[in-house]
Order: C-alpha cells, then sequence, then structure tokens
C-alpha cells in the first residue's frame, strides 16, 4: 500500500480547537508520492480545515505536519507554498481584473519578491510556460480574457492551471468540480488523472461518482476524525461509513 | 528603449498626458502667472508629491493611509532644520544668551545644540534625511502593521492616530522642535537667498520636474509585475499568499515609497514656503490629502496633481470670498466625488474621451471585442489530450 516512511506529506496527531471545539481531532494521514487522495465526509467533518492546516492558513493548536521530511507547522503561508504545496479553494479565487494571460504569469514562480518583481521580464520561457499550461486547462483560446468574464467551471480551471504553474508536488483541490456541468466534470476528471501522473493530489469532494472516477485511496472524516480509509470499493461497503454519510 | 517607451511612458497615451502635464506646468502657468501666485501653485504642487503616493498606495495597493502628513511633515523638518541652522549662524543670532543655537532653542533656555540637530548641518546628510526618515519611520510602522494582518479601516486609523501623536510631539517639545510655531524666519541654502524671485522661480522649476519624476517612478512600479500583483492582492489576497508572495513586504514597499515622496513634497513645501509647523502633520491635512487624490482619482497618478490643483485653487478662491464655508464645501466635494465620480477628474476624462471616439468617423476601430470561442467538447478533448508542460 505505501511506499516505507518516504510519505510526501505525514500528517501526525494534528488537533485544532477554535475555543475548546475541536475541528480536527488527533488526526493521522500519509499521502504518498504520485497519489490522488480525496476526503471526503459529512458538512462539518473538518475537511476544508485540514487543508487549511497543511498551507498554513490556520495555525495548529498541536500536532505536525511534515512535508518531503520538513515541519510545515509554524511556518509563514508563503514558505509552505515555496517549498511545493499548491492550494485551490472552495470558491473560484482568480483575480478577476487581470486577464487569463496575467492570471497565469502572476503565478509563475520567479521574482517572487518585492525587487524580484521590479525586475520581472516576461520572458520567451516565461510565456511558452504560460501557453502550455492554458492548453492544458483548455483556456488556450482564452488569454487575452479578463478574469471575471469566464464561466465559473473556466474559472475553476483557471485556478488549477494557476497552481500548475507553480508546479506544486502536492497539489490541494477543494471541491474542484462544484458547479460545473457534466462536460465540464469529464474534462476535469482527465486533467486530473493527467496531472496526477507526476505529483500528489489531495482532493476533497463530495460528488460520489466523480470520486469514483479519480480517487487512488479515499479518506472519510468525520467530527475531525478519520472513520475510514481504503479504495473506493471498501469505503462503500464500509457499515460504519453508510451511517453517517452515503446513508444520507 | 523600447520597453521604457511602453512601460514608464506609457505608450502614446501615456506620452501626451505626460507632455500636456508638463507643459502646463513649466511653460503655461510660468508665463502667465505672477510670481506671488506661481509660488502659491508650487506650494500645491508640493502636496502633490503626496497624492502621487496615495495613488500608488490607496489605488492600486488598496492601503488607505489617513496619516500621510506624518511623513510630508518629517521631510519639511529635515529640511527645515538644515535650514535654520544655516541661518542661526554665530554672528546673526549674537544678541542671543547662547548664540550659534536657533533662537526657538535660546527662548526656551537650551544653551546647546541637540544632538538630533548636529548631523542637520550637513546639506548632503539633510537631502538624504528627508527621503530616508519618512521611508524608515513607514517601513517601521508598515513592518509592524502589515506583519501582524493589520489592514483595511483598522490600518487607516492607525495612521490616523500616528499624525496625531507626531503632530502633539512636535507641539510639545517646543525646546527640540519650535513648538507650535514650527520652525520659521529661514533665509538661505547654503548662502543661496531663498526668499528672491528667481530663487523662487528656480525652486517651482526644480519642484515641478522633480514631481513628474515621482509621477515617472509611479508608472515604473505600476507597469511592472508587481502593479499586476498589487491588483491582485486587492481583489483576492488570499490567492496572492498562497502563490508564494509575502504579501507583507509588498504593502511594506509602496507604504515606503509613498512616504519618501510624501518626504520630498515636503522638503519643497519648507524651501517654497519657508516654514514649517506641526499644523501641517496632523489629522485635517493627512485627510485633505486624500481628498485630492479622490477628486483626481485615485487609479491615475496625473490625475491625482490635476485634482491637488483644482481642489487647492478652490480652497483660496473661496477661503478668500468665505472662509467660513470652505470647509463644508471642500466636505460636500469629498462625499460628492466618492458617491458619483468614484474615479475622479481622471475618469471624468475618460469617459468624456470614450463618447468622443465613439462620435468620431473612425470609432470602428475604437475598441477591439475579443470574441469568446466555444467551449471545447469533452469528446474531442480525448483525442486531442494536451501535454503537460
Amino acid at each position: 500500500m505505501s511506499s516505507s516512511t518516504n510519505f510526501l506529506l505525514a500528517i501526525e496527531d494534528l488537533t485544532v480547537s477554535f475555543d475548546g471545539f475541536k475541528a480536527v481531532d488527533s488526526l493521522s494521514l500519509y499521502v504518498d508520492r504520485n497519489e490522488l487522495r480525496v476526503i471526503i465526509g459529512p458538512n462539518g467533518a473538518g475537511k476544508t480545515t485540514v487543508l487549511d492546516l497543511i498551507c498554513g492558513k490556520t495555525k495548529a493548536t498541536s500536532g505536525s505536519i511534515k512535508f518531503k521530511d520538513t515541519e510545515m507547522v509554524g511556518m509563514p503561508e508563503y514558505q509552505i507554498v515555496r517549498t511545493g504545496i499548491g492550494r485551490k479553494f472552495q470558491t473560484p479565487s482568480i483575480y478577476e481584473n487581470l486577464t487569463v494571460f496575467e492570471n497565469l504569469e502572476l503565478s509563475y514562480p520567479t521574482g517572487r519578491s518585492v525587487w524580484g518583481c521590479l525586475g520581472f521580464r516576461r520572458s520567451e520561457e516565461v510565456i511558452e510556460r504560460i501557453h502550455a499550461v492554458a492548453d492544458s486547462v483548455f483556456l488556450k483560446e482564452l488569454l487575452e480574457v479578463e478574469g471575471a468574464f469566464l464561466s465559473h467551471g473556466q474559472k475553476q480551471w483557471l485556478e488549477i492551471g494557476m497552481l500548475l504553474m507553480q508546479d506544486p508536488e502536492l497539489l490541494m483541490l477543494d471541491e474542484p468540480v462544484a458547479g460545473m456541468s457534466p462536460a465540464e466534470r469529464e474534462q476535469t476528471a482527465l486533467l486530473l488523472n493527467r496531472i496526477s501522473a507526476d505529483r500528489s493530489i489531495l482532493i476533497i469532494e463530495h460528488d460520489m461518482e466523480f470520486v469514483q472516477r479519480i480517487a487512488h485511496k479515499v479518506t472519510v472524516l468525520h467530527l475531525g476524525k478519520i472513520l475510514a480509509e481504503g479504495s473506493m470499493a471498501d469505503i462503500q461497503h464500509n457499515e460504519r461509513v453508510q451511517e453517517v454519510y452515503l446513508g444520507h | 528603449m523600447n520597453k521604457f517607451y511602453k512601460n514608464i511612458l506609457g505608450g502614446k497615451a501615456g506620452i501626451i498626458g505626460l507632455a500636456i502635464l508638463a507643459v502646463l506646468l513649466l511653460v503655461v502657468l510660468p508665463s502667465s502667472l505672477q510670481i506671488f501666485r506661481l509660488n502659491l501653485v508650487g506650494k500645491y504642487l508640493t502636496y502633490a508629491f503626496v497624492s502621487v503616493g496615495l495613488v500608488l498606495l490607496w489605488g492600486n495597493a488598496g492601503v488607505l493611509s489617513l496619516g500621510q502628513g506624518i511623513f510630508f511633515g518629517l521631510g519639511g523638518y529635515c529640511m527645515a532644520m538644515f535650514l535654520k541652522l544655516e541661518a542661526s549662524d554665530p554672528i546673526t543670532t549674537k544678541i542671543q544668551s547662547t548664540p550659534g543655537i536657533p533662537d526657538f532653542m535660546d527662548w526656551n533656555q537650551l544653551t546647546a545644540l541637540p544632538a538630533i540637530w548636529v548631523p542637520f548641518k550637513s546639506l548632503p546628510f539633510s537631502l538624504f534625511a528627508v527621503v530616508a526618515v519618512p521611508a524608515l519611520l513607514a517601513f517601521i510602522l508598515g513592518s509592524a502593521m502589515f506583519k501582524r494582518r493589520v489592514g483595511g479601516v483598522y490600518f487607516s486609523v492607525i495612521t490616523q492616530a500616528f499624525a496625531l501623536i507626531l503632530s502633539l510631539g512636535i507641539d510639545g517639545n517646543q525646546g527640540l522642535t519650535g513648538g507650535r510655531n514650527g520652525i520659521t524666519d529661514l533665509r538661505t541654502l547654503w548662502g543661496w537667498d531663498i526668499r528672491s524671485e528667481s530663487a523662487q522661480y528656480v525652486l517651482y522649476f526644480v519642484c515641478c520636474l522633480l514631481l513628474i519624476g515621482c509621477i515617472l517612478v509611479g508608472r515604473f512600479v505600476v507597469s511592472s509585475r508587481m502593479g499586476r500583483l498589487l491588483l491582485a492582492m486587492k481583489d483576492r489576497e488570499d490567492r496572492v499568499l498562497f502563490s508564494g508572495y509575502d504579501v507583507a513586504s509588498f504593502k511594506v514597499f509602496v507604504y515606503c515609497l509613498s512616504a519618501a515622496m510624501c518626504g520630498i513634497g515636503g522638503a519643497l513645501f519648507v524651501l517654497q514656503v519657508g516654514f514649517i509647523s506641526p499644523s501641517l502633520v496632523g489629522i485635517v491635512p493627512s485627510i485633505e490629502m486624500v481628498i485630492f487624490a479622490a477628486v483626481g482619482g485615485k487609479m491615475s497618478l496625473l490625475g491625482a496633481v490635476y485634482g491637488t490643483l483644482a481642489v487647492n485653487t478652490g480652497k483660496s478662491l473661496f477661503s478668500e470670498n468665505f472662509p467660513q464655508l470652505w470647509l463644508f464645501l471642500m466636505g460636500g466635494l469629498f462625499i460628492a466625488v466618492v458617491m458619483f465620480f468614484p474615479n475622479g477628474l481622471a475618469g471624468l476624462w475618460e469617459s468624456a474621451r470614450a463618447r468622443l471616439s465613439r462620435l468620431s468617423p473612425r470609432s470602428g476601430a475604437a475598441k477591439k471585442i475579443i470574441p469568446m470561442p466555444a467551449m471545447p467538447q469533452a469528446s474531442n478533448l480525448v483525442e486531442t489530450e494536451p501535454k503537460l508542460p
């Protein structure tokens, strides 16, 4: 199942409490290299909080998050990103006033300091990469369109594209197909399968049909704890999971 | 060179806009106004440095500082300290009980020059301090606030509090700062009489050229990747943060840059007007300066200059005739701009130009509309699966 101790992401005994309420409760989770893991669970199970904790948006109360054997807890958010963790938000977060091209360009991982930004030049290499990524997220034709004019699904793709620009080793996606048409879901499933070939992906998703199509392994969260973990088939036949979640 | 033309000068439209401003400031006004009025314009232009800084800080970075008077004042005081020391040579001040120190110190029973004043005997140091002291304070304040994620209204209120603290601090330390009267009776700069008519002309032109320099610096920042990043930060700060940018450091940078511009403005104010006092540092002038930028259009560097000139000219004309009404008019103006012309004069200019180009016969080429291509279908995607980078 797992490749010994060499996990890309190792979360151990992670707890966060908001005024005594434990949104995540001594959680341990391990993600392999090149694995596509899906986290499911009922509302309020702590799924989004887990992603927030990993990317540093929420500070952990206790526990450890090791990425490539480096402790992430306590590191500033932008440092966590620079070590190779990319995060997509639940509502598409793109820059509405900038074009698709500029959105992708700002995500290019050089010139991220003040002086680097002032001296940044749009080199051939940058332009090529923007075109390649735009191509892979189906936005090749829309490079000069402002973000505000994209459809909801296209915004979701653009944000995934912005993450791909950073070439992260771990990609975390919060409900990437929410609000997408069936055709768009189809394309997104292809996209995710393709990009998981050389990186790990952690996805929160509600759509079971979609989960079945993409997941290598599924983790079920309930009340901040792991209820079950395994293949989609295992999960579907797990009685406790059916009780709290699938049965509804 | 091409990049300089396109980004810093802003292409053809940018050059025309800048040229119009330059001709107005450097040719039209000096040749049509008496020196008294021109000197007033020069004074207004020193506020325009603050407005240009606010366009960067407020318009582009979305951070509203209500305490820019702090930096204007600091720049002014740095300049005034040098001029005051030069005006207080032992021969001129021989009737004082301690000759050779500024008169107000003597009145406050000081018998030696305070240590903080000593470096300001040097003109190069003073000129350096005009830029560096405001920038350094902005760095300290900005780092303290932005690194702790203080933003929005909280930031504005804190900057306002600092403006009050600084003006009260200057007011209360009469021996050190000249107190409420400020530093007055400034005469010469390295022996050059700044009160003479010829000096006022020279200083006016220096002021205009430095202002245009600041506008060019502003354009460079706005047209670089930094400019796009600031817009992105205004829109989705979290997304920028989680794209690996240290958001706070960018805010600190723009805050420092705007503070340095304020400092230059303050120094030129002192040189042209001949005094500085805490009344130029506190809350009221700081808010007035925001109004100048708002009237000009908070996204427009050139608009900031026109807004400053327009409001101040209005203030002069009005307060000469109806001194009691001016404050009400000023408040009303600000409300009107915020409610009806959120993009200020620059916005009015843009919409007037758009209307003109629609009326002109060549309007067909005026705006290129980008066609939205149809969505690719999932079925044909499988065959033409694109390669990943």
